[in-house]
């Protein structure tokens, strides 16, 4: 028995895209593909899968979408354009044989026209085919908030008319950025969530979404650099927390890492150097980051971190993208290669780190090597009272005396 | 050092919002009163009944008078309460930001002149 639950997260995207590209109705093709989805479900038990499962429910749905076109509610409310209204190109479409489209629609998806923030919630519903609730759960939102949201969007790209045509490589370069960081998105869910204990379920489909922008542009650094940083971030999920305590990343034990995955990662991060070496490629935020990654995972066998490298990655890394998160870590390392009096003072320059959790907890940390205790308690203390998540005010209160 | 975070949104009306939602954000409500509650900083926290339910008293014209409703007629209006105790305003914004409420309504941070605490005002 097949098991559609697969064929829809592999092929939802592809036929979704399939069928959208005709008038750009993600919400009518949707409509369509679902209810493809529900014939197999009643028919494959009875009658076998078809040989070519695909190109059944490419088929079934168009039939569908063509009943739409042809209905009378349909014909007396838009005025029937014969040219545009057949989609005779559709009938001779061949699932297998078309380029795949599923590279446009995320660059749909990620259209600069549609806020920001619902890029991510946008590719997981429409190229991976999650539900409104599904998705909602992960991003901590009420679902009719989402599926607003979602609704808002779509309706954007229907009436806009954004385009599907294929992205040519003078747009490519600012698109691919939204779509890599919507990516991202998917596996570093920050969003105002309530600490760990909704954090869960879409690590897997990020990666799946990060290796197919790797298989539509096989030369692209950066999908690579993602896929890389997604895989080694992955492989280290069972070792961040101890008996409900955050554990930072030098004191996490590696024998708990997943070597399928960091050997996994390690492939794209080769492939992201050898592009950027051969010059078909530039450096970018995930390349640098993953290799940020790949240099702790390297602990596993050298037994030491290489504090030096990882300063001069995140050097580049914030001439690149600066960041406040990113000028905090910064700091973390210069700490370790230049003394924590040096990194204090990088800390100190820096702008916006008033509610700034990170630079608290590590402004604490730095105070206590300079041997400031009572600074360094009162640095603890506001690092903990601006953390929701339960690990890791466990793993910050262990630093202040008497608690 | 008290807050006390505002909740304020539309009332919706009866069987606007279905029951798979209410579901959702009963949970969202549960996941962060307990994170309030493991961070130690959780006072109270009411979710309030509707103001159809509301009743108002005052004898401020020297006799006593009980209405219904709420004080103030609104389209949107308080619809419940935390009270937090956080060393400063900081931390009663994360926590703010956290609430489910606001992602469909307003949050109010207001900070405690004075709390009645152990018989006495602070």
């Amino acid at each position: 028995m097949i098991d559609v639950e697969y064929v829809v997260r592999t092929s939802y995207g592809r036929l979704l895209a399939l069928l959208a590209s005709a008038d750009g109705d993600i919400a009518a093709a949707e409509d369509a593909l679902s209810d493809a989805f529900e014939r197999a479900l009643r028919t494959w038990p009875n009658d076998g899968v078809p040989a070519n499962p695909d190109g059944w429910l490419l088929t079934t749905a168009r039939n569908r979408r063509r009943d739409t076109w042809k209905s009378a509610a349909y014909r007396t409310s838009i005025s029937l354009d014969p040219a545009e209204h057949t989609r005779a190109h559709l009938d001779t479409i061949d699932p297998d044989a078309v380029p795949d489209k599923r590279l446009q629609l995320m660059a749909v998806c990620a259209h600069p026209a549609i806020d920001r923030a619902v890029h991510t919630p946008l590719m997981l519903d429409v190229i991976l085919g999650y539900t409104a609730a599904d998705i909602a759960r992960a991003f901590a939102l009420p679902s009719s908030t989402l599926a607003a949201r979602l609704g808002r969007a779509k309706k954007r790209i229907r009436d806009a008319g954004l385009s599907f045509e294929l992205p040519d490589r003078t747009v490519l370069p600012e698109r691919i950025d939204a779509i890599l960081a919507a990516v991202y998105g998917a596996f570093a869910i920050d969003w105002h969530s309530t600490g760990s204990e909704v954090r869960d379920g879409l690590t897997g489909e990020a990666l799946h979404l990060a290796e197919t922008a790797c298989d539509l542009l096989p030369d692209d650094a950066e999908a690579h650099g993602l896929a890389a940083l997604i895989c080694l971030s992955s492989a280290r999920l069972p070792s961040r927390y101890s008996s409900g305590v955050f554990v930072p990343l030098s004191e996490q034990d590696f024998r708990l890492w997943d070597e399928r995955l960091l050997a996994r990662g390690e492939v794209h991060l080769r492939r992201a150097h050898g592009l950027v070496a051969a010059g078909a490629s530039a450096l970018g935020r995930f390349q640098l980051e993953s290799a940020i990654s790949a240099v702790h995972c390297a602990r596993r066998h050298s037994g030491s971190t290489d504090w030096s490298t990882l300063r001069e990655l995140y050097s580049v890394l914030q001439e690149l993208t600066p960041t406040l998160g990113g000028a905090v870590a910064l700091a973390v390392v210069t700490a370790e290669t230049d003394g924590a009096d040096v990194a204090s003072n990088m800390l100190d320059a820096l702008d916006g780190t008033d509610r700034f959790q990170p630079a608290w907890a590590v402004r604490a940390h730095l105070l206590a090597q300079l041997g400031e205790a009572e600074k360094s308690r009162a640095a603890y203390e506001k690092a903990i009272s601006l953390t929701p998540d339960a690990p890791t005010r466990r793993y910050l209160e262990r630093f202040v005396s008497g608690r | 050092m008290r807050y006390t975070l505002v909740l304020n949104n539309a009332e919706p009306a009866e069987g606007e919002i279905d029951a798979e939602v209410i579901t959702q954000m009963q949970e969202a409500f549960g996941v962060y009163g307990r994170a309030l509650q493991s961070a130690g900083v959780l006072v109270a926290a009411e979710v309030l009944a509707s103001a159809s339910a509301t009743k108002t008293v005052t004898l401020r014209t020297g006799a006593l008078q009980i209405q219904d409703g709420p004080f103030a007629d609104s389209k949107e209006g308080v619809a419940g309460v935390f009270v937090i105790d956080v060393p400063d305003e900081d931390a009663a914004l994360m926590w703010a930001e956290r609430c489910p409420g606001a992602q469909f309504g307003v949050v109010e941070v207001r900070a405690a002149a004075t709390s009645f605490v152990n018989g006495s005002w602070t």
